[in-house]
């Protein structure tokens, strides 16, 4: 049986706004197991961060989270407060953030900033967690690591620095890596060496991986699994290949007019446009988000709820007019 | 880093040169220093000796370099009232206000940056919303008059402590408390602020992605950063308490470098304030310097950086 | 999205202001302060400067030893409390506008050749603002204001001589960076004199700054004066200043403290008034912080 790292249900994010509560987050299951890469995708502002984030335990005190189930690396967490999720950060799950360069603190050493978690969590001694440091950095390609520990982020560049949080984020040894746009702020031929750290690192410790990103190039180097978020919900999640081959949902089929070819996408190639604008999230909503832009859309689609096709699990579309790929053949 | 402490050196150096040259001028401010300290009314032949007595007759640029010169060597002039040494006067009252600036500095910076990170955590909240009052009734009060009421309230009506003179430590209570209450609101609101910007950097959250403890989070990671804009204002707020001193301690009546420079004013002792203005704004220079250099070693980005 | 804001800028500044808490109260006592300073002769029920000893340390109203023609009692002199508290109004205010009117001059043309031109100017310019910054203000200002004979003048020109690097400090920020703006270049491609553009167009863009810059000083130079005034060097007697009042009742401090307790909360109110003003400007002008 395989191991599941995490399995969320009905995951909820809601922020207090000015005009009203803002539904970001609206309902939303993520089920990634052992060694698997899971993609999420869409537009800015559909909410994908705002998930990693919640799962961290990283929202601000204002945003209020709800989920039915909660699992992550074998405990339950559900309904429980953030105390138990701020024990797990570190050490079951760890995170990796867009900018290297803003994500070290400068005033602190690059060895302080690597040893300072475990040092607590597991009590290890300074000489044993600076080992465990240069171990880290010598895996993601850091040269020297030893005599590197005592700089200070400043005398690294961008992709050393990706690096370098990469190797933090490994330092407590956990199973889960969230990943959120870890290669967009930097140059093409870095992103290629970061993405190509992640993927041996996932093979050598058989970490499961959530990376997020709106870059398709890296979504068909790296994906197994791609969940495809719009206003605030999976419109679609499938393995790569399936997504990629034959993509059911309106929404995943005008993502992938350019179909990215795994080893032949170049990175770097942006989701094309979909002409019209993603609804206000703010109050209630009915019906399919994406109706206004939707090709298909008819007059049963403004209708709740809307329909979800499950072909097996982790493999599933939202969509009242979604069509079995074998019915087109 | 070295090439950085240097142009700092040299900047400092140069304002050095420009203050002692200014308060030098301010002798001449009232036109000729020898009528000024032969007396107004006195008789012309009083003025001259004056005049040739002081050396006022010679060129202006050599009085200067005369005075710079001796004043290098420790040699501040004599006092024209009580025909002393001004260093041995200085000497005699510097403690004074030394002990006060720097007993309200460590107090305002005591109130000041635990008030300002408190507040920073939850802006809006109870504690920030008690810390805007305090910062802008602290603005807003004269501290002259504040240190008035005070010795009316606590020294006249309960008869706490004593209502003029430092002869105990009791004397220093009352103008510490308002010294440091002038000086407390500015360094609050830029601990705030600076926490406010800090805790909202990537580098907060991923220290709090690694799961330290927020304490760790807060003492550790951002308030190293969050104090960096507070220490080039606490040596500018020292130089104040400092030179702001004058008014307290005339208020509290005690025996400081304010009250002599006052008392000198009053008087048209005027090597002995020229003195006290030199050596305070020297002091400010030497201050905001280490500062300066305090900052550089505070923060890597600039220790690299030549 | 952008282009419909800027043109409905004026608007919602001043909707802004009306809801700012901070500008609505600071605004209305500062506006009542104004109304008295000016019309100080019509509302003042005595002449300020009117000695009675017949009728000295009257006490103020809420006293049973009270006298309704002095509602706020008389002075050591016999003078009417509440005339002098109206007249030193005028003081505090006139004070506070002549010294920013002669720093403001000086710090604005500085701070705009500094940002402006940059290089040797700005080093020369930001070199005094150095130095300015590292002399003892107060005690400066006593020192100048001794020997050059105090006056209301003379107190005026010395602080005006002496506090304008915050206003130096801010202009050259912002000439600094409305420098390399579009507009500006474009003035300079066609011509248009240094002149013109650093007054006529540079200037007006930085208004609101200025006028945050504006009421912090004027808080400064009101609470300056009133400590110079109050250390016999500042306002002369028997002008009444609220500084030099305060100086006038410290030696009936045991027995009539009102005498120091009003010119003293009259000060913090103005001051206070100037500085919610203020604080509440910058937030509605100012870039929005998250």
């Amino acid at each position: 049986m395989t191991e599941v790292l995490l399995d969320i249900q009905n995951l909820r994010v809601s922020l207090p706004t000015e005009r009203g509560l803002l539904n970001a987050v609206r309902g939303i299951d993520l089920r990634i197991e052992r060694g698997q890469t899971l993609c999420l995708v869409g537009e800015s502002g559909c909410g994908k961060s705002l998930t990693a984030m919640a799962i961290m335990g990283l929202l601000p005190r204002y945003a209020k989270v709800t989920t039915d189930t909660f699992q992550m690396a074998g405990q339950d967490l559900t309904g429980k407060g953030h105390a138990k999720l701020a024990q797990m950060r570190g050490r079951e799950v760890a995170m990796i953030f867009q900018d290297p360069t803003s994500s070290l603190n400068p005033t602190l050493t690059v060895g302080r900033q690597l040893t300072e978690g475990v040092m607590r969590s597991e009590r290890l001694s300074r000489t044993e967690a600076n080992k465990r440091a240069t171990e880290m950095l010598d895996r993601v390609g850091i040269s020297n690591p030893a005599a590197r520990l005592t700089q200070y982020p400043h005398a690294f560049s961008g992709g050393q620095r990706q690096r370098i949080m990469i190797a933090s984020a490994l330092m407590g040894r956990p199973r889960l890596l969230i990943a959120d746009e870890p290669t967009t702020a930097l140059d093409v031929t870095i992103q290629a060496q970061i993405l190509g750290v992640l993927g041996e690192l996932q093979t050598e410790l058989g970490l499961s991986l959530m990376l997020i990103t709106h870059d398709l190039g890296v979504v068909a180097a790296i994906a197994t699994d791609v969940a495809v978020m719009y206003a605030g919900r999976i419109a679609e999640q499938a393995p790569a290949r399936d997504l990629f081959a034959a993509p059911l949902h309106p929404y995943t089929q005008g993502l992938l007019r350019a179909i990215p070819v795994p080893g032949v996408t170049p990175r770097g190639t942006e989701l094309p446009a979909i002409p019209g604008r993603v609804p206000g999230l703010i109050g209630p909503m009915h019906g399919c988000a994406f109706r206004d832009r939707c090709p298909l859309a008819g007059p049963e689609c403004a209708n709740d709820p809307v329909p979800r096709l499950i072909r097996q699990p982790g493999q599933f579309v939202e969509c009242y007019k979604a069509i079995e790929p074998e019915a087109t053949i | 880093m070295l090439g950085y402490i240097s142009k700092r050196l040299l900047v400092a150096f140069c304002v050095c040169a420009t203050v002692s040259a200014i308060s030098f001028a301010l002798m001449f401010l009232s036109g000729d220093p020898a009528i000024a300290i032969a007396g107004a009314g006195g008789r012309a032949q009083d003025a001259e000796a004056v005049r040739i007595a002081y050396g006022f007759d010679r060129p202006i640029v050599v009085q200067y370099l005369d005075w710079i010169g001796s004043a290098l060597t420790g040699d501040l002039g004599r006092s024209i009232y009580f025909n002393v040494p001004v260093t041995e006067i200085i000497g005699n009252r510097v403690g004074v206000t030394l002990n006060l600036g720097v007993l309200s500095f460590l107090l305002a910076l005591v109130v000041a940056v635990p008030l300002g990170i408190a507040a920073a955590l939850r802006p809006n909240g109870w504690i920030d919303r008690l810390a805007l009052v305090l910062a802008v009734t602290g603005q807003a009060i004269p501290s002259f008059w504040l240190g008035l009421m005070a010795i009316v309230v606590f020294g006249v009506w309960y008869g706490w402590v004593p209502i003029s003179g430092a002869e105990t430590w009791q004397g220093y209570i009352l103008p510490v408390i308002v010294l440091s209450y002038y000086a407390m609101p500015a360094m609050m609101r830029i601990t705030r602020s600076g926490m406010i910007d800090v805790l909202a950097t990537d580098y907060i959250r991923a220290a709090r992605a690694k799961g330290l403890p927020m304490g760790t989070v807060i003492f550790r990671h951002a308030l190293r950063n969050a104090v960096l804009p507070l220490v080039s204002l606490a040596a500018v707020q020292l130089g104040l308490l400092l030179s702001g001193s004058i008014v307290i301690e005339s208020v509290f009546a005690l025996n400081g470098l304010g009250r002599l420079a006052w008392e000198s004013l009053l008087r048209s002792d005027l090597p002995v304030v020229q003195a006290i203005i030199l050596i305070l704004s020297l002091l400010y220079v030497l201050l905001t310097t280490l500062a300066d250099i305090l900052n550089a070693v505070l923060d890597p980005r600039l220790r690299g950086a030549s | 999205m952008t282009d419909v804001s800027t043109e409905t800028r004026p608007a919602t500044a001043l909707r802004k202001s009306l809801r700012n808490s901070g500008v609505m109260i600071g605004g209305t006592i500062l506006a009542i302060i104004i109304l008295i300073a000016i019309f100080a002769p019509l509302i003042a029920p005595h002449d300020p400067v009117a000695q009675d000893l017949s009728r000295r340390l009257l006490p103020p109203f809420w006293h049973d030893r009270a006298v309704p023609e002095h509602l706020l009692g008389t002075d050591q002199l016999g003078r009417d409390y509440l005339s002098r508290m109206i007249y030193g109004a005028r003081v505090s205010l006139g004070v506070g506008l002549g010294v920013i009117l002669v720093s403001g001059t000086i710090g604005i043309t500085l701070g705009l050749l500094a940002g402006y031109f940059g290089g040797w100017v700005d080093m020369v310019i930001s070199f005094a603002i150095t130095t300015r910054l590292s002399l003892p203000i107060v005690l400066v200002a006593l020192a100048a204001v001794a020997l050059g004979g105090a006056s209301l003048i003379t107190l005026i020109t010395v602080l005006g001589l002496l506090l304008w690097d915050r206003f130096a400090v801010v202009s050259r920020a912002a000439a600094q960076s409305l420098r390399h703006q579009e507009f500006i270049m474009g003035l300079r491609a066609i011509g248009a004199s240094r002149f013109r553009i650093l007054f006529l167009e540079i200037l007006p863009n930085m208004q609101s700054t200025i006028l945050v810059v504006v009421t912090l000083e004027v808080a400064n130079v009101i609470l300056l004066e009133a400590a110079l005034s109050f250390l016999g060097l500042g306002v002369r007697p028997p002008t009444p200043s609220w500084g030099l009042m305060i100086s006038e009742g410290r030696d009936n401090i045991l027995f009539d403290p009102w005498l120091i307790a009003m010119p003293g909360s009259a000060l913090c109110l103005l001051v206070l008034a100037v500085n919610l003003f203020g604080d509440g400007m910058r937030d509605v002008t100012g870039p929005v912080r998250k």
